[in-house]
């Protein structure tokens, strides 16, 4: 039956063709950020300074979400003693902090912007809704493989790309029911776009049956948790290069000769606050890091069972340890005096750089037990 | 009132992003205003306590943690002796200058090395100095009482407040007017209910208030809260707080990490690994003597290993014949075998890969396999000098394997012979065989003769599986005249110099085909650890305590109720503080006000939550 389209054919082409909507996706929510700095802009125009900046911030907030919101006043307000109104916390607190009246209007967050609202979201429902077809597919293809190979489809850096846009993507649409993310679009579409693309393009290879030592049902966990913690961190990471670019327009915008932004970074004016960015990163770092503790765990029984030890620095184990030990630096940053902020968002962006390295660098190059790339 | 509130916060290192104000988290209230600890007083104990306050920071733990990961990722770059003892030998090989210089600042031993361990020994010294206060510090708080209610609850970003109108009280009007406005009549209850905002008889609004405040407190208790009532001067409050769980979780998580520390430290001392190869038809018992390799931990007793043997009975593995892609990749490898101990009946039993074979605290795994053709040598008089079955290792993944046969005695000479085994031969262009699949289709054995001191002589050991040719001479083979041996199984072919005759022999001479002709072998590792348990107990404790502190919200709570001086009305608040990170803390204090208002018998819609001037309250 040579001419006769296996499922693994079909799996391709669901493949590509989710890879082709991503690309679409990505585009309309580079419009709509495109459009938000347009709209940052007018507004800009149209309303004296202080006005504005209550304005803008409090469309962000509405966009964000009740969540974001609650997240940028309980921020705000930290711990007991210093029983503290938003308006009146001081400034200099946190490396974000603007200035008082910044806070205010971020904490005021009553959807003063909502007007500009509708207009400017088109381009982001497009996307999203670009976004939703594409993981159909991409999930369609990725049970046809998994049916193709009768085995769960991650055993192959393919395979391990496939499942784990797919999970970025799924956490990111699932999350999309309670906060309004949407200017993580242009990241998550963005990223799903270069991973699964390129691996399809590199790292393809024919169904072959798993390596007996991939034989575990903790493989399906291990590597399922993974992808699950890695999704998360992918968020936190998007929201952690955010709060820094917000936390330098914060921080810019508060000196009186402040050089205007440049045209691309307007739309940070619509965004939630450098806190608020901060609390919300902060949120899906944690996730992750639960999950990714859990993924330590699995592996190590896993290993337990095929190797006849549980740890043992194995490189791929190692980078591992890595990445929980920086996630573990990153949570502590956050309680540190003096590391909140800016120093802890680089701290998650590191962590999720380390995430990435250790799913393409260390598994094309680096020698060691957990070699299954599939690649030769 | 200050003081009262702290005691039950969870003690924090100086430097805790809490810590800001001083107070409790700094023990020694030495807090410069940067934020760093002051210098000391002169003096020993100061420097010691300083000393030790700077370990136990929170900066020192983050520093200690960023250099830890980046201390364990050298191991990743370099081979390192534990995992991959070959590899290094490689590196000294491929990089003669670099290797002797790695190897002397640990780069082939990273996780032993004196700088790894360093970082993480001084990290869990600076966690234990941490968690041990903060436990007894938690330990108290535990059985502390809620903080004071605040004076100004209005301050507290979350926080709502209504009037409740007291429909029984003298000069009241029957409903309040708020609830008017909100649309809401008393004339909606059913008959015979009480009036919304009704008091009982004889109530006064002071009374009125009393009840609310226990109303309250009832609720907050049976939602989990730790309550305390504070009533002071016309006004009653109940204080209540949650969450003390998540500092447990906190504690819990880093003695766990402590407790996996601890177990994989004993548990090494205690454990062994011995590996062993392991023929068709041949069995190995459990003692020192009888492994290939062993190391045993510190404090592991070699002399009294549980006695057992084991048997490999037959070894089994599928290929892969259908999927183009992946023809003979080997799949379902079985080690069918029998144990034994002393006077008792062979029990069989299997190892599988993933599935270690269990036995008396061991685990048996299965690492490697491969062939092991059985071969006998004679004399030139016909009398066999040496039989035996020999393992051959497997070089790729068609099974082309290498194997050496010592003959030592019985001989005019000693001799060596290295050679290959390809269970399906196949001829490269160039004329060198190969293997085509690893199966037993077409075997043929190559050998090449060295004769000379095999230096196994001197008492020195010698690895089974290496042949030193320094002090030999080669007979076949390449640089010489005479072809390599090539001999196929049941074949018997001379030695050159009339040394006699080696044989290949057939396992199974009677067979169709040659699929049962040579013996395979398996290579397991024995393992003993009694410390995976132990790490795993402290690991999931951890893993517990983790999602404890992180996702348990931690908060406080309070009503107040005031009697308005009228006497017409009881003013109620209600305001809650998240202490870390509460996404919910907003939708808790709206939830608390519903349902206290609701089993007041005030109309749901008869307050607007009010917003403050000093705080946003709505979302
Ligand atoms: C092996 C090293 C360590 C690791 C992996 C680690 C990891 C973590 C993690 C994941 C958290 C967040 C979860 C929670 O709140 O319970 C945390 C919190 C915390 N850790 Fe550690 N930790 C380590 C060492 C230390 C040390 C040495 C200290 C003391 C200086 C410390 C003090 C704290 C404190 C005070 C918190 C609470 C932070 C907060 O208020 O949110 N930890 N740690």
């Amino acid at each position: 039956m040579p001419t006769a389209l296996t499922l693994d054919d079909a799996s391709v082409l669901l493949i590509w063709t989710a890879v082709v909507l991503y690309a679409l996706s990505f585009i309309a929510y580079a419009v709509d950020l495109g459009a938000r700095s347009a709209a940052a802009t007018d507004a800009k125009d149209a309303a004296g300074r202080g006005e504005q900046a209550r304005e803008l911030v409090g469309a962000g907030a509405a966009a964000a979400g009740a969540g974001a919101g609650a997240g940028a006043g309980s921020v705000s307000v930290e711990f007991g003693d210093r029983v503290t109104a938003t308006a009146v916390a001081p400034p200099s607190r946190g490396a974000g902090a603007g200035s008082a009246a910044g806070r205010a209007a971020t904490g005021a967050g009553s959807g003063a912007g909502e007007a500009s609202t509708p207009k400017r979201m088109v381009m982001a429902r497009i996307g999203t809704t670009l976004m939703v077809l594409a993981f159909l597919f991409h999930l369609g293809g990725t049970i046809t493989r998994g049916i193709a190979a009768e085995r769960v489809p991650w055993s192959n850096m393919y395979e391990f790309a496939m499942t784990g846009t797919l999970m970025i993507v799924l956490v990111y649409l699932v999350v999309l029911i309670r906060y309004d993310l949407r200017y993580l679009g242009v990241l998550i579409a963005g990223l799903a776009l270069v991973l699964l693309g390129g691996s399809a393009v590199t790292f393809y290879v024919e169904v072959v049956p798993l390596a007996q030592p991939l034989r575990s049902v903790w493989l399906v966990i291990h590597v399922f948790v993974a992808t699950l913690s890695t999704a998360f961190f992918a968020l936190a990471f998007g929201l952690s290069v955010l709060q820094l670019l917000q936390a330098r327009r914060e921080r810019l915008e508060t000196q009186p000769d402040a050089k205007p932004l440049a045209r691309g970074l307007r739309f940070l004016r619509t965004l939630p606050g450098a806190d608020a960015l901060e609390s919300l990163a902060y949120r899906f770092a944690i996730i992750g890091f639960a999950f990714w503790t859990f993924t330590l765990i699995a592996g190590s029984i896993w290993a337990q069972d095929a190797w006849g030890r549980y740890w043992g620095f194995d490189t791929k184990e190692v980078w591992t340890f890595v990445i929980w030990v920086l996630y573990a630096g990153y949570i502590h940053a956050r309680a540190t005096r003096g590391w909140r902020g800016n120093r802890s968002a680089w701290l998650s962006i590191i962590g999720f750089s380390a995430v990435i390295f250790n799913f393409t660098i260390v598994n094309m190059f680096f020698k060691g037990l957990h070699a299954y790339s599939g690649l030769t | 009132m200050e003081q009262q509130a702290r005691s039950t916060d969870p003690m924090r290192p100086a430097d805790h992003i809490d810590g800001a104000s001083g107070g409790s988290a700094a023990p020694e209230g030495a807090v410069s205003k940067d934020g760093g600890v002051a210098s000391p007083a002169l003096g020993f104990v100061g420097w010691m306590r300083w000393g030790w306050r700077q370990l136990t920071s929170m900066r020192t733990a983050l520093i200690l943690l960023l250099l830890l990961a980046i201390a364990a990722i050298p191991g990743s770059l370099v081979p390192q002796r534990s995992a991959d003892p070959n590899g290094v030998v490689e590196y000294y090989s491929n990089y003669p200058e670099l290797a002797p210089f790695l190897d002397s600042i640990s780069m082939f031993d990273v996780y032993a090395s004196p700088w790894f361990s360093a970082i993480y020994i001084l990290l869990f010294i600076s966690l234990i100095g941490c968690v041990l206060p903060r436990t007894k510090h938690h330990w108290q708080a535990l059985r502390s009482q809620p903080p004071r209610t605040p004076a100004r609850l209005a301050r507290l970003a979350d926080f709502r407040t209504r009037e409740w109108r007291l429909a029984g009280a003298a000069g009241s009007e029957a409903v309040g007017s708020e609830a008017a406005a909100g649309g809401t009549a008393g004339g909606d209850t059913l008959p015979g209910e009480t009036l919304p905002g009704d008091t009982l008889p004889g109530e006064d609004a002071a009374a009125a208030a009393s009840r609310a405040i226990d109303l309250a407190q009832k609720q907050l208790r049976s939602s989990g809260y730790r309550v305390a009532r504070y009533d002071s001067r016309g006004t009653f409050s109940v204080s209540a707080e949650r969450g003390y769980l998540r500092e447990s979780g906190n504690l819990v998580f880093h003695a766990g990490l402590v407790g996996v520390l601890v177990a994989v430290g004993i548990g090494g001392g205690l454990a062994y690994t011995g590996q062993r190869v392991v023929i068709e038809g041949t069995s190995f018992t459990n003692t020192l003597l009888d492994y290939s390799s062993f190391n045993p931990g510190r404090f592991v007793d070699t002399d009294n290993l549980p006695l057992y043997s084991l048997t490999l009975d037959e070894f089994t593995l599928d290929y892969e014949v259908e999927n183009q892609h992946a023809i003979g990749m080997a799949t379902n490898f079985v080690a069918h075998v029998s144990t034994q101990h002393p006077g008792e009946e062979p029990k069989r039993e299997v190892v599988q890969v993933n599935k270690p074979l269990k036995i008396d605290g061991n685990n048996i795994y299965l690492l490697g396999n491969g062939y092991a053709p059985t071969i006998t040598v004679r004399d030139a008089a016909g009398e066999v000098v040496f039989h035996d079955d020999v393992a051959f290792l497997p070089q790729d993944d068609n099974m082309t394997s290498l194997g050496i046969v010592k003959v030592a005695d019985g001989l005019p000479v000693q001799l060596g012979l290295v050679g290959f085994f390809y269970p399906t031969v196949a001829e490269l262009e160039s004329g060198a065989l190969t293997s085509s699949f690893p199966a037993l289709v077409s075997p043929r054995l190559t050998l090449d003769v060295y004769e000379g001191d095999l230096g196994i002589d001197d008492g020195v050991p010698r690895s089974v599986y290496a042949l030193d040719t320094s002090e030999m001479t080669k007979l076949t083979g390449r640089t010489t005249d005479v072809a390599s041996l090539q001999i196929d199984p049941g074949q018997t072919v001379d030695l050159p110099n009339g040394l006699g005759t080696i044989t290949f022999e057939n396992a199974q001479p009677m067979g169709e085909n040659y699929l049962k002709s040579v013996k395979r072998f398996v290579s397991l590792q024995v393992h003993h650890d009694d410390s995976a348990t132990w790490v795993l107990v402290f690991a999931l404790l951890s893993l517990a305590g983790l999602l404890t502190a992180l996702f348990v919200p931690r908060r406080r709570m309070w009503v107040k109720a005031t009697p308005d001086a009228s006497g017409t009305g009881v003013r109620l608040e209600y305001a809650a503080l998240a202490r870390g990170d509460d996404p919910t803390l907003a939708a808790a204090v709206e939830a608390l006000e519903r349902s206290h208002g609701a089993s007041l018998g005030i109309p749901a819609d008869a307050a607007e939550p009010t917003t403050d001037a000093a705080g946003p309250t709505t979302k």
